[in-house]
Parts: C-alpha cells; structure tokens; sequence
C-alpha cells in the first residue's frame, strides 16, 4: 500500500461517460480515491451507496469522491444508473489493475481485482491518509472518511 | 457541518422505537425498503428482548425507503410506529401512497394528520438522525444489528 507523504502517481482513466480523467485535473483539490474489487458484485454496491448518502457531507469539507475498479467503462455507467448513485467511476482496465497496482491496491490472480482501499490525495497530489480493508469482503464505513478528514 | 466521524452508538434512550422488554436485545438499524432487512426482521421479531428500531434508509438505492420511513414515523407519532413497519416489510409490494392510505384508514389513524406529519420536518429530523448514527457507528450495509449490553 502506498505511504503516506509519498507523491500520489498520476493516471489518465476513462470515466463511466468514457471521458478521460487524470489525477493531476484534481490538482488544487482533495480527493478521496475508493478503489474497489468490481461492480456489482454485493458488497461493493453497498459501500458507493452508504458513501453516496454522505457524498454532500463530503463535500462540504472539499473533497471530491472517485471510485476505481477494472471494470469497464461501460460497466461503470451501467452499474451507476443501476445504484442510483453519481460518484464518479473510473476504468482501471488496460493495462489492468495497473492503477491499482501502482497504490499498492492490486491483489493477484487468482482475484485480479483491486482490495477496498482508501487514498486521500491532497490539494499538491501528495497522499494524507490511506485505509487498506483486512479483506475484499469487508469495507470501510463512511464514519472512517469522517475521522481521516477531521 | 453534520460530525459523522467515529462513534458508538447512541444509548436505547426514551424516544427510540422499542419493542418487547428485558435488559438484553438488539438495536437495529434497518431500510424499509430492503429485502434483506424485510427478511431478517421476521427473524429479529421472535428473538426475545428488547428489539430498537432504527431508521437506515439507503436512498440512492432505494428511493422509496425515504418515504416510507417517514410513513412509519408519522403512523408511530399516532402510535402505530411497529404496526407500520411490520406491514411494509409483510407486504412490500404495496408501499405506495394509496397503499399507506389504506393502511391508514383502516386502522383508524388521522390521515390528514399522517400526512402532515410524514412531511413534516421534526420526521425529516428524526429520521435523519437515526441515519447520521449509523453512519458514525460504521454500518456499512442493511440491516445493521447491534447486541445490548455490548460483548
């Protein structure tokens, strides 16, 4: 898992809307990054759901929420309508993992998906807080975005 | 600024949703408008105890949830709160208005005062309240279930 202090590695993703999304375009912003195994699979819609209640409350406090999984982005566009939800998802596809990987998020095949990680990447693009989930099937209640942002 | 950081869950206190008696039971944090709470609560009905009611609706997912927690508010404001909800977890496919208007009438219940109450902002408040201490006591999917006394 990536350290805290250390420079956040830039990307460029697509978005669920196939836009391309780079981490240097938050630059001057926080940013919560919610790297998750994949969509629709049952825990992961409960977690971009109970953060999507709270999105607003996060906000509020400047820092915008971005989920990453290797789906496609096709897949992320179906699984937003489909939660109801407007975090934006990014597509951690090709290379894949690669992301991921770079944050020290990645867990190898025979997974091949993203652990539930949380990186907060501040306004200079140096991480602040990072929480790493003991397992994919467990992740971090909203209540640990609150702490790591008071 | 709502503080949603980190914290235990509010003590079973006089204006929570309490059922059956004892100095165990369970609080329970649950969205009406979930099938695996709808589920589980025909279980948490039976245990013995006290069972505490209280509202996690998950609106992005389910968008009626809203409005049927404030449903369940208002009829309990009339005393009916458990009546409410054990009849939209029986009966989920009938959760629409005229379908709580029914319930309503036939329970002999003020609609005029149901509906001035379930869009009222004391409902709003309180059913936002209950939410907000989930959250800060890290519920993280529906029915979140919490013994009494802990351990």
């Amino acid at each position: 898992m990536i350290g805290v202090g250390e420079e956040a590695p830039d990307f460029t993703l697509r978005d669920q809307d196939g836009e391309k999304v780079s981490l240097s375009d938050y630059r001057g912003r926080k940013v919560m990054l919610v790297f998750y195994p994949g969509d629709f699979s049952p825990v992961c819609g409960d977690q971009l759901s109970i953060y999507q209640e709270v999105k607003p409350d996060i906000a509020e406090k400047g820092v915008e929420l971005v989920g990453i999984s290797v789906d496609s982005f096709f897949a992320h566009k179906a699984f937003q309508e489909k939660l109801g939800i407007d975090t934006t998802l990014l597509s951690d596809f090709e290379p894949k993992g690669e992301v991921a990987r770079a944050y020290g998020s990645y867990i190898d095949a025979p997974l091949g998906f993203a652990n539930r990680t949380l990186v907060l990447v501040d306004e200079d693009g140096v991480v602040a807080w990072t929480y790493e989930s003991p397992n994919p099937g467990e992740f971090p209640g909203a209540n640990v975005i609150f702490d790591a942002l008071s | 600024m709502n503080d949603l950081r980190s914290a235990a869950i509010p003590p079973v206190g006089p204006d929570d949703h309490v059922r059956g008696e004892g100095e165990e039971g369970v609080v329970v944090y649950a969205d009406l408008g979930c099938p695996r709470c709808a589920a589980e609560w025909q279980r948490l009905r039976e245990q013995p105890g006290r069972l505490v009611f209280r509202h996690f609706p998950v609106a992005s997912k389910h968008p009626r949830s809203p409005a049927l927690h404030a449903a369940a508010e208002a009829a309990g404001r009339q005393g009916l709160f458990f009546e409410m909800v054990d009849s939209l977890y029986a009966d989920r496919g009938r959760v629409d208005d005229p379908h709580l208007w029914e319930r309503v009438e036939q329970w002999g219940l003020d609609l005029g005062r149901f509906e001035a109450d379930r869009r009222s902002d004391a409902v709003q408040t309180r059913v936002r309240g209950d939410f907000q201490s989930g959250i800060r006591a890290g519920v993280t999917s529906t029915p979140g279930v919490f013994s009494f006394p802990p351990g």
